[in-house]
């Protein structure tokens, strides 16, 4: 027998990966750890950050100076080094018995010795080690890093922020001295990627695998500049008046004022050099036409493929394919209409599209509910169990910019009202329930 | 940082236009870019320009390279010894900076009047002033230039290098081996004195990526732009370690039988005979780890099944999707979709089906299915009829013109190997009938449908009239879709379903 395969890739799975950062303090290690780990979990790598940090601050409940890390300080060592065995442990049960498939070890790293010690602790286990060592010199990123994330950190509460500031330099200068960055030559058979000044330039060194390919490709196509991108659906539709899903219908009246509404918008914004995404779709398409600038088409932002199921109502479903219309509700992630896709198929088709906004600035991408769903999940790390349920609401632009570690939200509500297609999961998913039951969240239509 | 020519496209792409005027061509960030080599003799130079050149055109980038070798055996036309590359031979010296110019200049005529997108311009450059030269001719021209280095120093590599190379080329058709070998290591010397490798502090401003020892490590600086992105990536996927790739087609459908196209049927009686041949054969060929893959379709599956060893599944790999043509026989498109049809017929690459896809659609999705194989080694792809066509057009460099007429028929084993600059193919029929699935192009007459009225379910339709050639370009670009990189122009589109009242300028 055939097993049923929802997946779109092959899953690549080998052996375990451990991702070791190495850098200085404020180099942005724990960004670059947390947006890696979003974006290997987005693509379906279970991925995990172990923030040393975080162990230390659990060790010693009071930070009180940068003396702690003194390189001559013997009792924080002590603490420091016991923090560093108990995240390699909690990393060996991720990997053993969590089906972790990554684990970003964001420390410092900075000596020979530790990172001897890691790649031992990973050799005995079988693991792979890919290092991302982060280098800068640029005073002027380093003391943004600091006021972003540093001034705010836990350790720093009851700090004012000109202390806060002459504390951590003292800091990052403790570890300054028996920094050994990776070496070309005594590294030479290390698997790493060296950052330079945030992306200016890149050493990669003995790329071992697919996955490793995957994050140096990924990393190279970060940036930290500020921008916003704007995600939004298309204007409402004929189809979504009558409660029917996918098509390719043109606009409602009310779907080409909230267009209308959306160039005024984003007039309003003086969004600078704004580069505006649709998909291959009517209502995308018209949406787009009314804000009266230039903007790229992707067939990639096409609406999920809802197969045999298009231009149905879920009352239709429930009649002609009950027992398809309960699957689904049992697993909407990976669940695949017949001859259509599912929503794991829509992220993998999504990649592209999610590496280009990271390439990009200031972007408007108009879409679909599914899509925009599995966009906004990778934006804001959400779970493949709660990404088919976010909500998306026509006529709401959601305005996303990066902040700190992640992302900060606005959400605008253009005034225009339309339809509700927002279903939730019901109670019953049993493929033997009563149709009232399957129907119970459907929203009202025509 | 923008080009003079970047500033002036950006100067004539006004943010709001008045609703009855159609844009014409809109620049906005394409500006073509220069690829340039730089490394001694023997390091790849050529490998890598032609493999790259092959990968950008068939992800739809309009690329050619230009290799200077091949100007100067134009210029000179028999090569007689190393000398010719004495730093101290001013006669040679002169005719290589001519044909570098002769070089250029096509390289200008190719980005400025052939539509080309991507130049490659092979050479040695492994002076800091020829590199500042072409620099300079970039700027002039209004082009991103983007160096890629190799850098090696294993004697094996270099010595297989030749072997594989330099002895097979016209430079060396007189010599015996041992000659041929003594006197391109002489010429090597020639170069290594003035070689001036690409540096982190005196090219820091310079974009480029240093492959060193084949792709042990790199050194990638300053990316401006996705396409340069997408080239990092690509070269550093590739690899020279011998191996094999094998395509095939899953055996004979039940549908194939019935002569329809498309949809998910399992194997016909002489389709598992063909799987129980193929499993011999690939045991009988002995390979070492090798992977196989295959579609998410039952008749791939099946296939694969009688091998008896693992198999991942992609998605990718699914059969081109024929949208509301699935699982019809080709009379029964001509009876229900004869317009359709005669479409398909015009431009088979770019033609999608309603609902379905084009050909130019797989290729896209293919494009990870290829960067994976480029990594891998030896693997078997259990395929369909038009991936089939896709994956061998791109091992195969063939055009989109020719790809969707290539020839793969069922129960038919295709084994590339790389060898030199290109792929050796090996076809293997494993002896087992089956129906032919093979549609060549059929004669195109003259006569065209006229310009009519535009239903709302045909998504674009290709205007053949001829008072309509403005349209039919914007038209018929919107048959399907685009590679971000490749869109030169970002158009509005025009839609007369949506906006009768359209105005097409007068041209």
């Amino acid at each position: 027998a055939i097993q049923k395969i929802s997946t779109s890739v092959p899953q690549f799975t080998n052996s375990p990966t451990l991702i070791v950062m190495v850098g200085l303090p404020a180099r942005g290690k724990t960004y670059i750890s947390k947006k890696l780990t979003r974006y290997l979990n987005w693509i379906g790598v279970p991925t995990k950050v172990f923030n040393l940090g975080q162990y230390r601050r659990e060790a010693v409940q009071a930070y009180k100076t940068f003396e702690f890390f003194l390189p001559d300080n013997e009792e924080a060592m002590k603490i420091r080094k016991a923090c560093a065995i108990t995240a390699l442990k909690d990393i060996h049960h991720y990997f053993t018995q969590e089906q972790g498939q990554v684990a970003v070890f964001d420390a410092t790293n900075t000596t020979r010795d530790r990172r001897a010690d890691i790649l031992c602790f990973a050799k005995e286990s079988g693991y792979k080690v890919f290092f991302v060592e982060s280098i800068c010199d640029d005073p002027d990123i380093i003391e943004a890093n600091i006021m972003e994330v540093k001034l705010s950190s836990p350790d720093y509460q009851d700090c004012d922020k000109e202390e806060a500031l002459v504390d951590f330099l003292k800091r990052i200068e403790c570890y300054k001295m028996s920094y050994v960055p990776l070496d070309d030559e005594m590294d030479r058979n290390l698997s790493y990627i060296k950052i330079f000044n945030v992306g200016f330039r890149y050493l990669v060194n003995r790329v071992q695998d697919h996955i490793q390919s995957r994050i140096v490709y990924y990393l190279m196509n970060i940036h930290v500049t500020p921008r916003s991108i704007y995600l939004c659906r298309h204007g409402e539709s004929e189809l979504n008046l009558l409660g029917r899903i996918g098509g390719d219908s043109g606009l409602s009246p009310r779907g080409n004022k909230f267009a209308c509404t959306l160039a005024g918008f984003i007039q309003s914004q003086c969004i600078r050099n704004l580069k505006v995404w649709t998909s291959h779709m009517k209502r995308t398409i018209q949406t787009a036409e009314a804000l009266g600038v230039a903007y790229e088409q992707w067939k990639a932002l096409n609406e999920i493929d809802a197969g045999v199921c298009e231009e149905l109502t879920y009352e239709e479903i429930q009649e002609h394919y009950p027992e398809e219309f309960a699957l689904r509700d049992q697993d909407k992630y990976r669940y695949r209409y017949p001859k259509g896709e599912s929503y794991e198929d829509l992220v993998h088709r999504l990649e592209p599209v999610i590496m280009e906004l990271e390439r990009q600035e200031n972007v408007l991408v108009v879409c679909h509910q599914a899509v925009m769903r599995c966009l906004l999940a990778y934006f804001l790390d959400k779970s493949a169990e709660e990404l088919p349920y976010l909500k998306c609401p026509l006529h709401t632009v959601l305005k996303l910019t990066p902040v700190a570690y992640g992302c900060k939200v606005e959400s605008v509500f253009l005034n225009v009202e339309a339809v509700n297609t927002h279903r939730d999961r019901p109670v019953n998913v049993d493929v033997s329930r009563d149709p009232q039951d399957a129907l119970l969240t459907v929203p009202e239509h025509i | 940082f923008l080009s003079s020519s970047q500033m002036w496209c950006a100067s004539i792409c006004p943010a709001s236009l008045p609703p009855f005027i159609v844009p014409l061509r809109m620049c906005m960030t394409n500006c073509p870019t220069l690829i340039v080599t730089v490394g001694l003799p023997a390091r790849g130079k050529t490998y890598i320009s032609k493999k790259l050149t092959r990968y950008l055109n068939w992800i739809g980038v309009p690329t050619k390279e230009f290799n200077v070798g091949q100007y100067r055996r134009d210029c000179v036309k028999i090569y007689k010894s190393f000398e010719f590359f004495r730093p101290d031979n001013e006669e040679g010296l002169k005719i290589r900076k001519q044909c570098a110019s002769a070089a250029l200049n096509d390289v200008q005529q190719y980005l400025g009047e052939e539509g080309g997108q991507v130049a490659v311009f092979d050479a040695t450059n492994t002076t800091r002033e020829r590199r500042e030269t072409i620099v300079r001719f970039a700027e002039q021209n209004g082009y991103k230039v983007f160096f890629v280095e190799s850098v090696c120093e294993d004697p094996d590599v270099i010595a297989e290098n030749i072997v594989q190379v330099k002895l097979g080329s016209p430079d060396y058709t007189d010599c015996n081996t041992d000659e041929a070998i003594e006197d391109f290591m002489k010429r090597i010397k020639c170069y290594e004195n003035s070689y001036q490798t690409l540096d982190e502090d005196l090219d820091r401003e310079l974009s480029f990526i240093k492959i060193i020892d084949v792709g042990r490590r790199y050194l990638v600086n300053r990316v401006l732009d996705h396409i340069q992105s997408r080239i990092v990536y690509y070269l550093m996927n590739i690899h020279i370690t011998p191996r094999s790739i094998y395509l095939c087609r899953h055996g004979e459908s039940d549908l194939n039988v019935k002569g329809r196209i498309g949809g998910d049927s399992g194997l016909s009686l002489r389709g598992k005979e063909f799987a129980r041949y193929l499993a011999k054969f690939i045991q009988d060929q002995n390979i070492k780890d090798l992977k196989v893959w295959t579609s998410q379709m039952k008749r791939t599956i099946q296939t694969a099944e009688a091998l008896s060893v693992p198999y991942e599944q992609w998605k990718a790999l699914n059969e081109i999707d024929a949208g509301v043509c699935e699982e019809m026989m080709y009379e029964e498109i001509q009876e229900n979709y004869p317009l359709e049809f005669a479409l398909r017929d015009q431009d088979k690459y770019r033609y999608r089906y309603p609902k379905g896809e084009s050909y130019e659609d797989l290729v896209q999705r293919l494009e990870p299915v290829i960067m994976e194989l480029e990594r891998q080694e030896n693997v078997l792809v259990i395929c369909h009829q038009a991936v089939m066509r896709c994956l061998l057009a791109y091992f195969l460099d063939k055009s989109a013109d020719e790809l969707p007429y290539l020839k793969c028929p069922l129960h038919t084993v295709l084994k590339l190997t790389p060898v030199a600059y290109g792929c050796k193919v090996e076809s293997i029929s494993l002896n087992v009938d089956a129906v032919n699935t093979h549609r060549d192009k059929p004669e195109v007459g003259p006569h065209c449908t006229a310009w009519g009225p535009v239903s709302s379910n045909m998504r674009s339709v290709p205007v053949l009239s001829a008072t309509c050639t403005l349209g039919l370009e914007l038209l018929s670009r919107r048959i399907s879709d685009r590679w971000l990189l490749n869109r030169g122009d970002i158009l509005k589109p025009v839609r007369l379903d949506l906006f009768p009242h359209f105005v097409f300028p007068a041209e």
